[in-house]
């Protein structure tokens, strides 16, 4: 698509259709309207109002919000389930489509779905699954309590209920893609003699590097913003259990709207810069996809 | 090409958990008091509690160290009352518990076995160090006339109050509304436990569902919790009147503008006790008994009560608290839930169950 | 073993990650949902029936798998013209709102749903004019289906594009020929042709709102207005684990159908392109 059309100055169909195939400049015109007059009333309007919200109560309350020690503890909190959540997940991500994508076995459909489950599973039910395992009338509840593990209502369950609502995003962009790229490249990459730690490193990874960030960039979003999950397991003690998300709850129903709306605006900055590293690492696979995969076998040969 | 693709997602792991854990040694360092802190305690509490709890932990534990040099810090947990008490049982490890209803510490004694059965007879005033009551909040000028509970049963009146299901709050309100209509049916609550009075009791305890339905009915929204619902009534412009605790519409009104709120205290009301205890299996286990027990302890304290008042909750030792702060809690007839329900166990029983009065007038 | 599974490969790693996939999707996914399914098993089937048979339970199931079929209706209708107008025309902007699509993904659900109460409350930007025409948005299940609207939307988007992209012009181009209107074209050709894709889309929207809890709560009030996810929370607050767990399993199963019957979709449609 050649993207200079874009910009072009009314709505116009893309270039090399035929008039038979496109819509009267009226319908054009209908459809578009029709399009961003939706996108505008059901996307734009909320995000706009975090921000609106967010310094309604001026700059120095919303700095405030910001670096309240209750605050910079949620953040940590977040930072540190992210940081622990997402690189696991992303090993595994890459692990599961390897298997999937490189090799024929029976069962690989049902594995797939499996893989997807935990998108389809409500958030509350995947907090519930750790209360029943981990809660002290759980199953494991007994053993943990007796070893003086914690792990509900601290950190540990946290970070395993993010796990689980975060498990399938990068699986489930690598998938398809190495799927597509099928075997060829690192059949002959072993052929020329590498190993298999060399195959992945130099012919697979590069290849699919643009689909491994943009999965992590994906979960990572969501691994931050989680709610209904974390709040089932997190016990909500203060400076301690509560993430950002959580934070935002206690601040909107402590009548404190404003110091709410301020940490909510910084999730919806992290959801912008998501959106916007979504946006070029899609250009940047695209154009990754579109070059020849000559120029990859040939390094191998070093 | 692919050492480039590599050192990229490698950086990207390596920022991330750099990130997490130096965040965490950071978190020690600025919370330099907590790690100083020669003890913790957890107090799991309900949700209109917040603020004056800060304010309390902060008198408390300057009063503990001059005593006993020992540096305390507190830390707090918040939410529905109901939801409180399941944490607990499933295992956060409340050293004191301070909820919004006796019931559900008796749940944390029952089916957790956390705290003996007794629990509400080793503090004194049956374990609740103050008191509140159900009152109505109304927008300025009281636009719709609402002076007592038949008001709230008008047609045409919206109503702002929880969820009885899951807000503790909600259950006070609730038994308070019915309570009234007992109240103005027999006359006296003694005749509910007299043998000979057993027709005109049923009767009454029939008007009364008749009429508690009639309020819920004009009910349009439910929130989980009674801050909820303040927001919704204050911050969201819905309803005309919010039925809510004391405390909480003192606070609405301190916080959001006595200019746009009225409080409307009914002609009789029923005297909520919100419980706290320490709990036995924790403070054991972490060996901070002594100082979770002061801690509720100085509850009772005229600093403790003071405080409370301050925040909107009756103190039960007036004694020692200022007279401008007791000018704000209305004079209203109270009665307790053991005089109009035999208690929190029955009241549950024959209200909040599943299958019980409220699911019966709330039937979808 | 190795062997039988798998048809031979000169790529290796195929024990290492399979096993690792197993291990870690056992650990994280598969062993504690087991655990979900243990603990309903402990209830006898009169008791699991009563409880999902409950009015409440029913009335919230109702409104959670309703309310999800009118949102991912609107999606599919506006999604398609979303979808359309991304791929098939040129105009100032495009790039931006093929960039925004995907918000509701990215915003964590809280801030979604503080911020649609905050615009569809009574005293919001939107809500305000609604009210004025006697509509009340916030705290109606009109409110949980615009929460379940806002999350599902980049669903239906994200399946039609790349579809519509794939579409081959000479197919349109021959119904032209043949003297097909542009309405008799889109109906007969088009469509057909997309509906696959558009399907997967209106059941991805549609599974993603039914578990939505988040951005639903907080627009929602309960009781009148209560969803699943909710009646979950609620029976876990009142101590009745066995109760909550029942009303998770109906929805579990329910989310697995919907997640096979989307992998079929998926199937079709990509047989269809093939």
């Amino acid at each position: 698509m050649a993207s200079a059309s874009a910009w072009m100055r009314s709505v116009t169909p893309p270039q090399g259709r035929s008039v038979a195939t496109t819509e009267s400049a009226a319908v054009r015109w209908l459809l578009v309207a029709v399009a961003v007059g939706f996108l505008l009333l059901f996307l734009l309007a909320p995000l706009v109002a975090v921000f609106a919200e967010a310094f309604s109560a001026g700059l120095g309350a919303f700095l405030a919000a910001l670096v309240d020690p209750d605050a910079l503890s949620a953040v940590c909190l977040t930072l540190l389930v992210a940081g622990i959540a997402v690189p696991l997940n992303t090993i595994f991500g890459i692990a599961a489509a390897w298997a999937i994508a490189k090799f024929n076995f029976f069962g690989k459909n049902l594995l797939v779905t499996l893989i997807d489950l935990p998108l389809a599973v409500s958030p509350v039910i995947s907090g519930l699954i750790y209360v029943l395992l981990f809660g002290r009338s759980g199953y494991l509840g007994p053993w943990l309590a007796a070893h003086d593990i914690k792990i509900l209502f601290a950190a540990p369950g946290i970070v395993l209920a993010t796990m689980f609502i975060t498990f399938p995003f990068v699986a489930r962009e690598l998938i398809p893609l190495m799927q597509a790229q099928g075997t060829d490249d690192e059949e002959a990459a072993r052929g020329l003699g590498a190993t298999g730690w060399q195959t992945f490193l130099r012919v697979t990874l590069p290849n699919i590097k643009w689909g491994v960030l943009y999965g992590i960039v994906l979960c990572n979003a969501r691994a931050m913003g989680e709610f209904g999950a974390v709040s089932v397991v997190s016990g909500h003690i203060r400076g301690e259990t509560n993430t950002m998300p959580l934070h935002v709850e206690i601040l909107y129903n402590e009548y404190n709207t404003a110091a709410a709306f301020a940490v909510a605006s910084l999730l919806a900055v992290l959801a912008l810069v998501t959106l916007v590293l979504k946006t070029v690492l899609e250009w940047k696979s695209a154009r990754a996809h579109a070059r020849p995969d000559i120029a990859t076998a040939e390094e191998v040969r070093v | 090409m692919g050492g480039n693709g590599v050192r990229i997602l490698a950086a990207g792991l390596v920022v991330g958990m750099a990130l997490a854990t130096g965040c965490s040694r950071n978190d020690e360092a600025a919370g330099g008091a907590a790690a100083r802190a020669d003890v913790t305690l957890l107090n799991v509490s309900y949700d209109p509690t917040r603020e004056f709890y800060k304010e309390f932990n902060e008198a408390f534990i300057a009063g503990w160290k001059a005593k006993n040099g020992q540096a305390v810090r507190v830390r707090q947990s918040h939410g529905g009352s109901g939801k409180q008490a399941r944490s607990v049982i499933d295992g956060l490890e409340a050293d004191v518990v301070t909820l919004a209803l006796a019931y559900d510490i008796d749940e944390l004694a029952d089916k957790g076995g956390l705290l003996p059965k007794d629990w509400q007879s080793r503090l004194p005033e049956r374990s609740a160090p103050y008191t509140s009551t159900i009152v109505f909040l109304v927008r300025k000028g009281n636009p719709r006339g609402v002076k007592d509970w038949d008001d709230l049963a008008r047609p045409g009146i919206s109503v702002i109050t929880p969820n009885p299901k899951t807000s503790g709050g909600a259950r006070w309100n609730y038994l308070a509304a019915w309570g009234y209509a007992l109240k103005k049916e027999l006359g006296d609550f003694s005749r509910l436990n007299d043998p000979a009075a057993a027709g005109p009791v049923a009767a009454a305890q029939a008007k009364a569902r008749a009429f508690v339905a009639a309020i819920y009915k004009n009910v349009p929204v439910m929130d989980s919790g009674a801050r909820g619902a303040t927001s919704t009534f204050v911050q969201r412009g819905m309803g005309d009147v919010l039925v809510a605790w004391e405390n909480e519409a003192l606070l609405a009104m301190r916080e959001l503008g006595p200019d746009k709120l009225e409080l409307v205290a009914p002609s009789i009301s029923i005297l909520a006790e919100p419980p706290v205890a320490v709990i036995d299996k924790v403070v054991d286990k972490r060996g901070t008994r002594a100082v979770a027990q002061a801690y509720l302890e100085y509850l009772y304290t005229p600093e403790g009560q003071r405080l409370a008042a301050q925040h909107g909750y009756r103190p039960r030792r007036a004694a020692g608290v200022p007279e401008e702060l007791m000018k704000q809690f209305p004079n209203l007839e109270l009665f307790t839930i053991d005089d109009g329900f035999g208690g929190w166990a029955k009241a549950q029983a024959a209200h909040f169950a599943d299958g019980a009065s409220f699911d019966a007038i709330s039937r979808p | 073993m190795k062997s039988r599974l798998q048809r031979r490969s000169v790529l290796p790693g195929f024990g290492l990650t399979m096993g690792f996939t197993l291990m870690y999707l056992s650990l994280i996914v598969l062993i504690p949902l087991s655990g979900l399914v243990l603990k309903s098993a402990t209830m006898t089937w009169p008791a699991f029936w009563s409880t999902i048979t409950e009015d409440r339970v029913l009335a919230s199931l109702r409104l959670s798998f309703g309310g999800a079929l009118i949102a991912a209706t609107v999606n599919a209708v506006f999604g398609f013209v979303v979808a359309w107008v991304l791929v098939r025309y040129r105009f100032p902007g495009r790039r931006l709102v093929d960039a925004l699509i995907d918000l509701p993904f990215a915003l964590p659900t809280a801030v979604s749903g503080i911020a649609l109460t905050a615009v569809y409350a009574p005293t919001g930007w939107l809500g305000r004019p609604l009210a004025a025409l006697g509509i009340q948005a916030a705290y109606t299940p009109l409110g949980v289906v615009i929460a379940m609207t806002f999350v599902g939307l980049p669903f239906v988007v994200r399946t039609l594009q790349p579809a519509l992209e794939d579409l081959d012009v000479e197919i349109e181009e021959a119904a032209a020929s043949l003297g097909a209107g542009r309405f008799q074209a889109f109906v007969r050709v088009l469509l057909p042709a997309l509906l696959p894709s558009l399907l997967t889309g209106f059941a991805l929207a549609f599974s993603r709102a039914v578990g939505e809890y988040g951005s639903v709560i907080f627009i929602a009030g309960t009781t009148k207005t209560e969803i699943a996810p909710l009646v979950i929370v609620t029976k876990l607050e009142q101590y009745d684990y066995a109760g909550a767990t029942a009303v998770a399993l109906v929805m579990l199963v329910a989310s697995f159908g919907l997640l096979f019957g989307i992998n079929l979709l998926q199937r079709w449609s990509r047989r269809q392109h093939a």
